[in-house]
């Protein structure tokens, strides 16, 4: 993406040319906009990997019977994929978008410890390395979800576990010192004026995001010593025979893994607050509120872990309090959402790319949170629980929340990046292929989950065998749409298109777009002045 | 003061000081989980052993029925079962009542059982005296044992519990070897 | 380009819209979660229904102002923005509002979560132990026991036969309950977390190795009831599912009458020989059941974690090692012992199949110990050896 960065502007960075030159450009650079490109790359070659086992997964389930891959080899797919989109597409490229922008938003130079964020890059490929060769070895390869529940994942684990679990440590560790990064070039850095309540609400939820992380990714780097220690030191911190307890297990991957999926979803709520104005002309309404609820949303994280495993038999009193606080998350995020929506009434709305992946990030991340709403009851989560119904639930979420935020922030972004417009055709004709495979993909599963589907499962009874096949139908549609973007994105990157100026959208406002496009490879050398 | 750990200069060690105490915390769960457990019986784990002191007040307007469970982990080629299946007594009588269990796997071996009470809420009030469970057990090969519980309910047991189940499985703890102490007659 | 937008945009909604007409007109079970047969299924159902038309109308309501505002400050229709972007009262009206809607929803979720923490004395107690991959029920009271197996022929799983009505959801020996009566199921495992999950009853419970968890039932109607284990348990999760069969108080009665007959009654016979054919025949059937998920019907098995039973040393090797393996297992690998499974007849049968299957009987190939007929006689007497040896 920044190819185009060196060709005009730059004089005072000579790039080294020839093989070696560029590889050790790459190799050892410490600028926030190259490791944010490095970041994206890497985020959009996992997407391709994790969407090409999701399509394994939903190929095998086109009609029910053994047809494609075995029953060990689905395992395989569902566990490696899950983990992929969380760790090697939605973190890598919410980390990559921060990169690039939290400078440049709050009126920086760069990131405060360059080299910190050289690190964190360059520990991913390896971490994801450690986890595909897994596929290469004698043994399955990783086959318990990605959940990795003991003790399926440690007594009754495959080899390759440990492979794995040195993986997690390592994404572990790039993400803490990623978080490190961003709050202390946030709480450093800030340009003269820039006071914390006059930051750009994506940098804000950025913020919250860092602290998150450093809350609780040290707490699965612990959940996984401690299923190392059990599978090859002799502990017992999962396994009844020595006095410990499986369902400890649960809690310490859920106490980690419920703040996850907000880390998943904060910075794209900052997203859409910026697109959201920016494609209405208007300012953000209840800039306030909106911090105020991802502070509470952040919070709440904290104490909703157990919503998770309402069936693995935990008391009365203990489920009451978890139905409760979980249903209490809904009131920030109702918020937010009244918000986007205040913000969208009576503005001027135009409908770019990054506009419509907003506006349907709007209809079905709301959607998404409504069976979030359903799954927090606890006599009815009894029959949810691990259904397909979870998993058009998350697949909600995730994909029309996160990932569509991040694709609303390449369309936003991408051209103050290369100094170019993308193309606008393609983008709408991807927009549109996208949002109704998506809900071809993810809406019958519902259904299949209310009829009785569990999830995880490589072959199913007759009865769900129309919906299922609705369902792959959506998926290919859905994985072969994301090649426009990819070649929308390289066509931009590579300088065709029109060039735009340093206010690339009428109703951009922001430090960044006070820089020209592409912007220079040191941000803000001088403090720029902060206006209101 | 704490102004200081968030300057400029020691921003970035204050936040690796946190990560690494969230590290910690991790592991402090454990202990937490089970103090928590312990004080409260969510997970349905009894108590260890609790002292025979004064004869606790017997309650004869109540009865208590108590089923007695008992599972083999991990296909454990053992005899393993409670020679009382069902038991009725009231809230502060003291009961002794044995399992069985030979060892058929052809080889010496150390085994743990673990207790699990259903509903949980009943877990604490059930107070063992004597309980095989308290310790690992080492049987050599084909040994039998009739093994105790001597135990009494204790009578805060809630009002709305009239049948508790009392469950045990037998874990092979070769791997978790502690103590050689033996309990129950052949 | 943009003009064409609206149009394409109404085209889609009229085709997503004839869609869920079309899905509609599907029997209601396949669309929405079952009412089901007991008092516990009918509160959740009412709860479900509940939540879902709330979270409709609120639907409804954003999506319609939002849709409204789309069309009606469009730029191209020359909108003008407003200037007004904070408003407290208004902020603190839509936090509040949705969190008395909360509370109403709260309300009738506890009462449902307090009546379903039943701890009444019970009718029948059943413990339900879940194994990769099959149940095990013991009906405590009766001193039944014993496991329940998928029962859908291999042939169907791989698409060589055509699938029955139940595909997957069938099994060799169902879960007998009788109607009317409080039912106590306690729940728990041999190896990893399954869940016991029967959508009809209302019962989901995780089945923990060491934990023993509980739950009710107190069925409404007679009728087989399905459903499957939903916690991955490892390759063959899926293949797992659960059965019950409700029946009335005296159906009950019978059926454990029965069952206890059975096994007080005189061992079956096992003196007496059967054909090679007869084996052979009964044998592929248990093979099927039993054997086949892992080892698959080819004798191909999934090598390296279930290796083939084609041309292996113990298939084709000597009949005894062949024996011992089917009754004590291998330990430490997914290959149990069978001997508290199944009877001396069966694995007799199952031996004999396997030895002759897949061109293992090949005795210029494998050598003289291919092949053979075994005899529910000598596997009694292997079985008595083996206990005997232990014990010395």
């Amino acid at each position: 993406m920044s190819t185009a960065v060196n060709d005009v502007h730059e004089h005072e960075h000579e790039h080294p040319e020839g093989f070696w030159g560029v590889l050790g450009r790459w190799l050892f650079t410490t600028n926030h906009k190259d490791i944010g490109t490095l970041y994206l790359w890497l985020s959009f070659i996992m997407f391709f990997v994790g969407g090409a086992m999701a399509l394994v997964i939903r190929a095998e389930l086109f009609q029910p019977g053994a047809r494609i891959v075995s029953p060990e080899f689905f395992n395989q797919m569902t566990t490696l994929h899950g983990l992929i989109m969380v760790f090697g597409v939605v973190m890598p490229a919410m980390v990559g978008l921060a990169n690039w922008q939290i400078p440049m938003m709050i009126g920086a130079p760069d990131m405060a410890l360059p080299r910190l964020n050289n690190w964190s890059f360059w520990i991913l490929p390896f971490a994801f390395s450690l986890l595909m060769s897994t596929f290469f070895m004698s043994g399955p390869a990783p086959d318990f979800g990605w959940t990795f529940y003991a003790p399926l994942s440690t007594t009754y684990g495959p080899k390759s576990t440990d492979f794995m679990i040195f993986s997690i440590h390592l994404m572990g560790l790039s993400s803490i010192m990623g978080a490190i990064n961003v709050i202390a070039t946030i709480f450093n850095m800030r340009a003269p004026g820039m006071t914390l309540m006059k930051m750009p609400i994506f940098v804000w939820s950025w913020l919250v995001t860092a602290f998150l992380l450093l809350g609780v990714m040290p707490v699965l780097a612990g959940a996984v010593t401690m299923m190392l220690a059990d599978r090859h030191f002799g502990t017992s911190f999962f396994n009844a025979a020595g006095g410990g307890d499986p369902i400890l297990f649960q809690h310490v991957f859920w106490f980690f893994g419920h703040p996850e999926v907000y880390i998943l979803i904060m910075p794209a709520f900052g997203v859409i607050s910026e697109v959201v104005s920016t494609f209405s002309r208007k300012k953000i309404f209840g800039y306030r509120f909106m911090i105020y609820a991802i502070v509470a949303i952040a919070l709440l994280s904290f104490i909703v872990w157990a919503h998770h495993m309402f069936t693995a038999g935990i008391p009365l009193v203990t489920e009451l309090f978890f139905m409760y606080a979980t249903m209490l998350v809904a009131v920030p995020t109702g918020v937010k959402v009244f918000n986007w929506v205040a913000t969208i009434f009576k503005g001027s709305i135009s409908f770019e790319a990054p506009m419509l992946f907003a506006i349907a990030f709007l209809f079905l991340f709301t959607m998404g949170g409504f069976s979030g709403l359903m799954l927090s009851i606890v006599p009815a989560d009894y029959q949810y629980q691990d259904t397909y119904f979870v998993v058009a639930h998350f697949h909600y979420v995730l994909i029309p929340g996160s990932i569509f935020a991040i694709m609303a922030a390449i369309y936003y972004w991408l051209p103050k990046w290369t100094g170019h417009m993308y193309n606008e055709t393609m983008a709408k004709w991807h927009f549109w292929l996208t949002v109704i495979s998506i809900n071809i993909t993810f809406f019958p599963m519902h259904f299949l989950g209310l009829a009785g589907m569990p999830r995880r499962i490589p072959d199913y009874a007759l009865q769900f065998t129309d919906f299922n096949r609705i369902a792959t139908i959506g998926a290919f549609i859905f994985g072969f749409s994301q090649l426009l973007f990819l070649i929308n994105v390289v066509r931009t990157v590579r300088g065709h298109g029109p060039r735009v100026g340093a206010k690339v959208w009428e109703g951009a406002h922001g430090l960044e777009w006070t820089l020209p496009s592409p912007p220079p490879y040191h941000s803000f050398t001088v403090p720029p002045e902060i206006k209101n | 003061m704490i102004k200081r750990f968030f300057s400029k200069k020691h921003l970035p060690v204050t936040l690796l000081v946190i990560a690494l105490a969230m590290f910690g915390f991790g592991f402090a769960l454990v202990p937490l989980y089970t103090l928590v457990c312990k004080t409260t019986g969510i997970n349905g784990k009894t108590a260890g052993p609790s002292i025979l002191g004064e004869p606790a007040e017997i309650d004869t307007s109540r009865w208590v029925t108590i089923q007695f469970l008992a599972t083999n982990n991990a296909n454990l080629d053992w005899k393993f079962y409670p020679e009382t299946i069902t038991l009725k007594l009231h809230p502060g009588e003291n009961k002794l009542i044995y399992y069985y269990a030979e060892n058929l796997s052809g080889q010496g071996m150390t085994v743990q059982a673990i207790p699990s009470v259903t509903p949980g809420l009943a877990a604490k009030h059930i107070k063992k005296t004597e309980c095989f469970c308290f310790t690992q057990q080492t049987f050599k090969a084909g040994e039998k044992r009739h093994m105790p519980i001597l135990f009494h309910v204790d009578n805060s047991l809630p009002k709305n519990i009239n049948t508790f189940t009392l469950s045990y499985t037998l874990f092979n703890a070769d791997k978790y070897k502690k103590s050689n102490r033996t309990l129950g007659r052949p | 380009m943009k003009n064409n937008f609206p149009v394409f945009i109404s085209r889609i909604c009229l085709l997503l819209g004839s869609w869920f007409c079309i899905s509609s007109a599907y029997a209601e079970s396949r669309i929405n979660m079952p009412q089901g047969v007991t008092p516990m299924s009918h509160d959740i159902y009412a709860l479900h229904m509940m939540i879902f038309w709330i979270c409709v109308s609120i639907g409804v309501l954003v999506f319609s102002v939002l849709i409204y505002s789309l069309i009606k400050f469009r730029k191209s229709k020359g909108a003008v923005p407003a200037d007004f972007h904070e408003h407290t009262v208004v902020e603190i009206t839509w936090a509040v509002i949705p969190f008395l809607i909360l509370v109403a929803m709260a309300i009738p979720a506890t009462k449902v979560l307090m009546r379903m923490d039943n701890t009444d004395d019970a009718d029948v107690t059943i413990k339900i132990v879940g194994y990769q991959w099959k149940w095990k029920y013991e009906y405590l009271d009766q001193g039944i026991s014993y496991f329940s197996n998928l029962s859908t022929p291999v042939s169907q799983l791989n698409n060589q036969a055509p699938k029955n009505e139940w595909y997957l959801l069938e099994v060799d020996r169902p879960l007998v309950v009788p109607i009317h009566q409080k039912i106590r199921f306690l729940v728990t495992a041999n190896d990893v977390i399954h869940s016991w999950w029967v959508p009809a009853l209302g019962i989901k419970r995780d089945a923990i190795p060491g934990y023993i968890h509980e739950s009710w039932a107190r069925i409404e109607k007679t009728g087989t009831y399905r459903g499957q284990c939903a916690e991955l348990c490892g390759v063959n999760h899926g293949f797992m599912p659960i059965v019950v069969e409700a029946v009335t108080p005296e159906a009950f009665a019978a059926w454990v009458q029965q069952q206890t007959a059975g096994k007080t009654s005189l061992p079956p016979d096992i003196k007496k020989e059967k054909s090679q054919a007869e084996l052979l025949k009964q044998g592929e059937t248990l093979y099927t059941t039993h054997c086949a998920i892992c080892h698959k019907p080819e004798g191909t098995g999934m090598p390296p974690a279930f290796p083939a039973l084609k041309g292996s040393v113990i298939a084709t090797g000597p009949v005894k090692n062949h024996i011992a393996m089917v009754l004590n297992g291998k330990p430490g690998t997914a290959m149990q012992a069978f001997k508290e499974q199944l009877s001396d007849e069966d694995i007799a049968a199952i031996v004999t199949y396997e030895r002759h299957a897949w061109g293992n009987d090949d005795t210029p190939r494998y050598g003289k110990e291919a092949g053979g007929t075994v005899q529910a006689a000598q596997v009694a007497s292997q079985r008595a050896e083996s206990t005997h040896e232990k014990l010395n």
